[in-house]
């Protein structure tokens, strides 16, 4: 049936049309209900659906977050074991040099302190005395004579004689005096060889008491990790984060080097490689450049390994140190031989540049300029060239960080996003569900004459009606009021995430 | 022992795989119009070629010849190298490239005849010989050929994958008179080239020299 014959069913056109609508409305009317049945179901299972989606998605979420936080824990703890080992290598360091230097120590202290003996003894000894007879003498001495001339003579004499053995006493006496003193002076050095001593030992069981403090400081964060505190995550949680951006940045500045270092030794390697020749699509030159300056990084990378440096492979840690001391001898050789090389590769480097300069004149048609070229570019170059090995060897400190750090980051992120996907599963199907509402109240609009007239003939026949937006179904209602998220059952999972 | 083996010569497989056989060189070959008083114009040339020089790199090709009576013939090669791979001896082949042209554009002497067509058969010729991965034929000429009686040039050519590049194509005197003659010369070569297969291109303006690798 074309247009133009449904207008024709009655003689008047608009009639037709009135006539078309009325049972067009009739027809929407009593399909109705299982419309709106239809739809209803429709957008519930929309919701379910994607609630059910969500809610996996939130426990995936919840397994990586407490797997996060068992590998925060695991790397914090290998951290910590790490920086307590370190100190108890250093306490044991100390302790093993003091104590073998202390029977050194001892030994010279006893010897110290036998030498003070003596010379304190020494120093107290008795001056000497007059001798014994000096008081018979004295007496005889002051017996008057008579003037007998030979009792003169004699006890002046005598009184001679007492007054030199009394000037020769008090001689005696200030020389023993001045020899006193003058062991008194010399046992200063050995008072202060002693003090000194004293003074190592004491800073030496001072180091090791700083030592034993930074050990239980160390162990206090250990067993606070071990007990699994929410305060060690965040602390390690922040930690990571800080050494990833501190890490990726160093990284950065790293590759920057690289590049400049490819840059120094990709067109002498045409020189030794060919320039024409490719590898896929790109210059064997180039390539070649490339693998010396991994070749560069990896020896880098065991160097700093076989110093314990990083402990990106343990193998190289767990080695004997007769086989590190090697490992690292032979690294460093190979690196500074590396450097050699590139070193002459920008050296060579120089030399084709300036050739090519020189040919691009002459084919310009520019005049040839009589100056040399300056040394000074040279040398910067094969410096660099010899450094730059060196230099990019250290990459392996912030590389070791960055790959132990981006496992919490990357771990943290991805949980952001399940986070965020659930979310939107959840607003999704809500946003479904309440488009199914939103299509029955739209069809319910189009037909409201007939839904208006139905409410006319039922209330005339005195029956109680519900009004248009009260006929959803009961199950409708409730499934509307299922559809916002329980407050509970949010917190529950957020507990579950925290 | 036969393990370690088996995996070098697996090794040794999969590096030759990875390794490109398509050849990514360049090969030019400029021909040179010495007709008449076209032959004035070659320190134009001669600074053309330099150009070449400068922007060619090792492992390239480049050819020079004149087009004289009959260009189908190696001996109107004036300079032909395919340069080393190792960029000091490259240079080295291009200052003695140079120094032949030079030699060449000194001495050179006027031919009578215009054979193009011979000069391109010959540089297709060359470039497939030097397996060459893009193919240049530069012809620097005025595009009026001249052929001496007896002379048959009816050969349709094989151009799949080279550009054909005429430089400095200047306009004769009946071209100013009448500018369809000149047009019309252009199209005759265009449609000549492409229907070869090759790619048609031209630049006047010797400023625009780096055009000619544009493609």
């Amino acid at each position: 049936m074309t247009f133009a014959n449904m207008l024709n069913i009655t003689s008047n056109a608009a009639l037709s049309v009135l006539i078309w609508i009325v049972l067009f409305l009739l027809a929407l009317y009593f399909a109705r209900r299982p419309f709106h049945k239809v739809i209803m179901s429709f957008s519930k299972i929309i919701r379910n659906a994607l609630r059910l989606t969500a809610a996996s998605v939130l426990s995936a979420e919840k397994r990586l977050v407490l797997r996060n936080r068992e590998v925060l824990m695991a790397a914090g703890l290998e951290n910590s074991e790490r920086i307590v080992e370190r100190e108890f290598d250093r306490i044991s360091a100390a302790v093993t040099r003091d104590l073998d230097g202390y029977p050194n120590v001892h030994r010279q202290l006893s010897e110290l302190i036998v030498k003070l003996d003596e010379d304190y003894n020494n120093s107290a000894d008795v001056p000497p005395s007059l001798p014994n007879w000096m008081p018979i003498i004295e007496s005889i001495a002051k017996i008057e004579h008579s003037g007998d001339s030979m009792v003169a003579n004699m006890l002046a004499e005598i009184n001679r004689s007492l007054t030199e053995q009394n000037k020769k006493a008090i001689e005696d006496y200030r020389n023993s005096t001045a020899a006193r003193h003058g062991i008194l002076n010399k046992m200063m050095p050995f008072w202060r060889k002693v003090e000194r001593s004293l003074d190592g030992i004491a800073n030496s069981i001072t180091n090791i008491k700083k030592r034993a403090k930074t050990v239980d400081r160390c162990m206090n964060d250990y067993e606070k990790i071990r007990a699994g505190s929410d305060k060690a995550a965040c602390a390690l949680s922040t930690s990571a984060l800080t050494q990833f951006a501190i890490a990726g940045l160093v990284l950065l500045i790293a590759i920057g080097g690289a590049v400049i270092n490819f840059n120094l030794i990709a067109l002498p390697m045409s020189e030794m490689v060919g320039g024409a020749s490719y590898i896929g699509p790109f210059k064997t030159s180039d390539v070649a450049g490339l693998v010396i300056i991994l070749v560069e990084l990896t020896m880098g990378l065991f160097l700093m390994e076989s110093l314990r440096i990083t402990r990106l492979f343990p193998i190289i840690g767990a080695m004997d140190d007769k086989l590190r001391h090697r490992m690292i001898i032979i690294t460093f050789t190979l690196l500074a031989i590396l450097a050699g090389v590139e070193s002459a590769l920008a050296f060579m480097r120089d030399r084709i540049a300036h050739d090519m300069e020189v040919l691009r004149q002459t084919l310009a048609g520019a005049e040839q300029m009589g100056m040399t070229p300056s040394i000074i570019p040279t040398v910067g170059q094969m410096v660099l060239g010899f450094i730059l090995p060196f230099a990019l060897a250290f990459v392996a400190i912030p590389l070791e960080m960055f790959v132990t750090s981006s496992r919490t980051v990357l771990g943290a992120g991805a949980a952001w996003l399940l986070r965020m996907l659930a979310f939107l599963l959840r607003l999704l199907g809500n946003i479904g569900f309440y488009a199914g509402r939103f299509i029955v109240n739209v069809y319910d609009l189009a037909i409201f004459p007939a839904i208006w007239l139905e409410g006319i003939i039922l209330a005339s026949k005195g029956k109680k009606m519900a009004l248009a937006e009260g006929e959803i179904p009961e199950e409708d209602s409730k499934l509307a009021e299922e559809a916002v998220d329980s407050y509970e059952e949010t917190i529950q999972i957020k507990e579950h995430q925290e | 022992m036969k393990k370690l083996f088996a995996l070098a010569v697996v090794i040794c497989l999969l590096i030759a795989g990875c390794t490109d056989t398509k050849s990514r060189s360049t090969g030019v070959y400029m021909l040179l119009d010495t007709s008449g008083t076209y032959a004035v114009e070659l320190k134009k040339a001669q600074k053309i070629l330099n150009y070449l020089l400068g922007v060619l790199a090792p492992g390239d090709t480049l050819a020079v010849a004149r087009i004289d009576t009959g260009s189908f013939s190696e001996k109107d090669i004036i300079a032909k190298v395919t340069f080393d791979e190792r960029p000091s001896v490259a240079n080295n082949q291009k200052r003695a490239f140079m120094q032949q042209v030079e030699t060449f554009v000194t001495t050179v002497k006027g031919s009578p005849y215009t054979d193009i067509s011979g000069g391109i058969l010959q540089a297709i010729e060359y470039l497939n010989e030097a397996e060459s991965g893009k193919k240049y034929i530069l012809i620097f000429s005025d595009l009026k050929e001249e052929l001496a009686k007896g002379y048959k040039r009816d050969i349709p050519f094989q151009l799949p994958d080279y550009n054909v590049i005429a430089l400095n194509v200047t306009k004769l005197r009946g071209d100013n008179i009448d500018p369809k003659e000149y047009l019309a010369r252009l199209e005759d070569w265009r449609g000549k080239v492409e229907k070869g297969g090759g790619d048609w291109g031209m630049i006047n303006d010797l400023e625009r020299l780096d055009n000619i690798f544009a493609n």
